[in-house]
């Protein structure tokens, strides 16, 4: 605990639009340590995503430094990021992500198999995950036959399949009600609990409430990063 | 369903170049079975306006004893025209031919009951005839009937000595059995020409069918002088003439069906580029988790050479045995050709994986975070 995994340092994301430029990340500096719960939350348009794509290692900035566990991320190739994402993140998105024509198993076995773990081991592994999100019964079962719900606890066991040193959540409970939402969320915390790094990405205050740590970001830049108590405080 | 489809481009494309090269190459060889079955081993002379030089027969004999080492059988032709009777039956398209002993084997006929004309029938110009199946049935009732009776060609009595089996399934007027031969010595007294113009050599082997028509072209200039005087024309030459004809057509035909072969080439990649886009968000998943742009060409490249083989394979199977059905119902001998099914395998199996590749290539360079966007 307290030891830094994700360091950013002054990211600028710009994206050319016609003639003039659009800042999406206007110099972003910002430390997230081991074992934290972070709530990235911001208005649509603020750039929360395009911090989420650099932080989840699907693009790499315009420029600034990230380092994600002491690797210099910034400057990576596409297969170095691949590798990267693969070894280190573990991803839940706002519509499950799921292969459709695969079952649970095989969807959960997805990043082992991308490891190159072997098939004994990946079964196994994908087993044993399935069985911490309390669906290794259905294991034969495909996405579509199964609730929301259920489907995103299928993609955060996914997520923790790989064992990644960093769990990132993007809108995970936005296609869900509260009831299956507030489950979502319990899971969440209780992974953190057990000392899995969690970022989720919302737009959602009383959702960001639910982590430890807020970061606001508006207009491409952070405009809160504290406890989440102070958080609760300003809004 | 979407990979059946392109299977079934691939399907058609190989069964059709199975089917049409299997069914013409069967066509081919029943064309040359055929021919052959009409003697490739024959040369035929003719020899025109004898009345200023000639070539007697004593000398075309001795030309062929000469050269007994090519030629085979050699029989004088003498066409006589004329009417077949027996009691108040008569034939009038019966050809009549005046021709030597040889001539049973240079037709390679088999006789169904009695003996062949012989030296001695030739050399004493004996009024004896064998006759075609046809001519026995319609004048006496059968073989054994018509064996040893008279009948009367242009009214000279002849005995018929030989029945020739019968050649075809039918027997028609005018066709296959329906013939006399006699000894071409008499023959050519009833002809009022003592000048025999027509003759037909058979070459002992294929091989030499071009040296037999330099040995005839050769002795004939040699007593003609004029080579407007007389033809030599070998069977095998035309049979060559008539391979080209067919190989061309044979070329034509795999050209249409390469083409559709083609075109199912171009459904394949259609369906692909579907099938791509149509997965992008997977792609984008499968990025997202970690997949190198390598694992996901594999994966689409992989998908490709399965359909398409798998196509191929049942394409194979399809035109095999369409090739076999048709080929029954046309009377051919119709087996699928091994080249045309390697070929039409290749291409397809290759155009499978040509045009796999580049929408998979497309693919796996996308970014996973526009794939992941895509619905």
């Amino acid at each position: 605990m307290g030891e830094p995994l994700i360091e950013l340092q002054d990211i600028y994301k710009v994206y050319q639009m016609g003639s003039g430029e659009v800042r999406a990340n206007d110099g972003i500096t910002l430390t997230i340590n081991r074992g934290e719960f972070v709530a990235i939350v911001g208005k649509s348009g603020s750039g929360k995503s395009t911090l989420m794509n650099i932080i989840g290692a699907l693009d790499v900035p315009t420029s600034g430094s990230y380092l994600l566990g002491g690797e210099d991320v910034d400057q990576m190739g596409e297969d170095q990021l691949a590798d990267i994402r693969n070894r280190m993140i573990g991803f839940i998105f706002q519509q499950y992500n799921l292969l459709p024509k695969s079952n649970l198993l095989e969807n959960v076995e997805l990043p082992l198999l991308y490891a190159k773990v072997g098939r004994e081991e990946r079964r196994e592994r994908a087993m044993c995950s399935l069985e911490r999100v309390g669906l290794a019964e259905k294991w034969r079962n495909y996405p579509n036959q199964l609730s929301g719900g259920q489907q995103q606890r299928v993609s955060i066991a996914r997520a923790l399949a790989g064992n990644p040193s960093l769990i990132l959540a993007d809108e995970p409970t936005g296609a869900l009600d509260s009831k299956t939402s507030r489950e979502v969320l319990d899971f969440l915390k209780e992974l953190n609990a057990d000392g899995n790094t969690i970022v989720m990405i919302t737009h959602d205050n009383s959702i960001a409430l639910e982590a430890k740590h807020v970061v606001r970001i508006h207009d491409g830049k952070i405009n809160f990063d504290g406890d989440v108590k102070d958080y609760a405080a300003i809004i | 369903m979407r990979s059946f489809l392109t299977m079934l481009g691939i399907i058609i494309g190989v069964a059709s170049v199975i089917i049409l090269v299997s069914l013409v190459n069967a066509y081919m060889s029943y064309m040359t079975d055929s021919f052959a079955s009409m003697g490739t081993n024959q040369i035929s002379v003719n020899m025109r306006r004898m009345s200023t030089r000639s070539v007697s027969v004593d000398e075309m004999y001795a030309f062929y004893e000469e050269h007994s080492h090519v030629f085979d059988n050699l029989s004088p032709m003498v066409s006589i025209s004329g009417t077949v009777k027996h009691g108040t039956d008569t034939l009038t398209a019966t050809s009549i031919t005046g021709v030597s002993e040889d001539y049973r084997s240079i037709k390679d006929y088999e006789l169904e009951y009695g003996r062949n004309i012989q030296y001695a029938d030739i050399a004493s110009r004996q009024q004896v005839c064998v006759v075609g199946a046809y001519v026995a049935d319609e004048l006496y009732g059968s073989a054994e009937k018509a064996y040893g009776e008279t009948v009367k060609i242009n009214g000279n009595a002849f005995t018929i000595v030989g029945i020739v089996a019968r050649q075809n399934e039918d027997m028609d007027e005018g066709g296959s059995d329906d013939f006399v031969w006699m000894p071409y010595s008499y023959a050519v007294k009833m002809a009022w020409d003592a000048n025999i113009g027509n003759y037909t050599f058979t070459i002992r082997d294929l091989s030499n069918a071009s040296q037999g028509t330099r040995l005839l072209e050769e002795f004939l200039f040699e007593k003609f002088k004029n080579e407007d005087l007389y033809s030599v024309t070998a069977m095998s030459e035309m049979l060559d003439e008539l391979n080209s004809m067919i190989a061309m057509v044979s070329a034509g035909l795999g050209g249409i069906a390469g083409i559709s072969l083609l075109v199912a080439g171009v459904g394949v990649m259609n369906i692909m580029l579907v099938s791509v886009t149509e997965r992008t968000r997977e792609i984008g998943i499968r990025k997202a988790l970690g997949a190198r742009r390598r694992v996901i060409m594999q994966q689409f490249v992989i998908e490709a050479a399965v359909t398409s083989s798998l196509g191929g394979l049942l394409g194979i199977l399809l035109g095999s045995g369409a090739t076999s059905a048709v080929g029954a119902m046309a009377g051919l001998n119709a087996a699928p050709t091994v080249s045309a099914i390697v070929v039409s395998f290749g291409v397809s199996v290759g155009i499978g994986l040509l045009f796999g590749y580049m929408p998979a290539s497309r693919a796996a360079r996308l970014s996973p975070i526009d794939a992941l966007r895509s619905d």
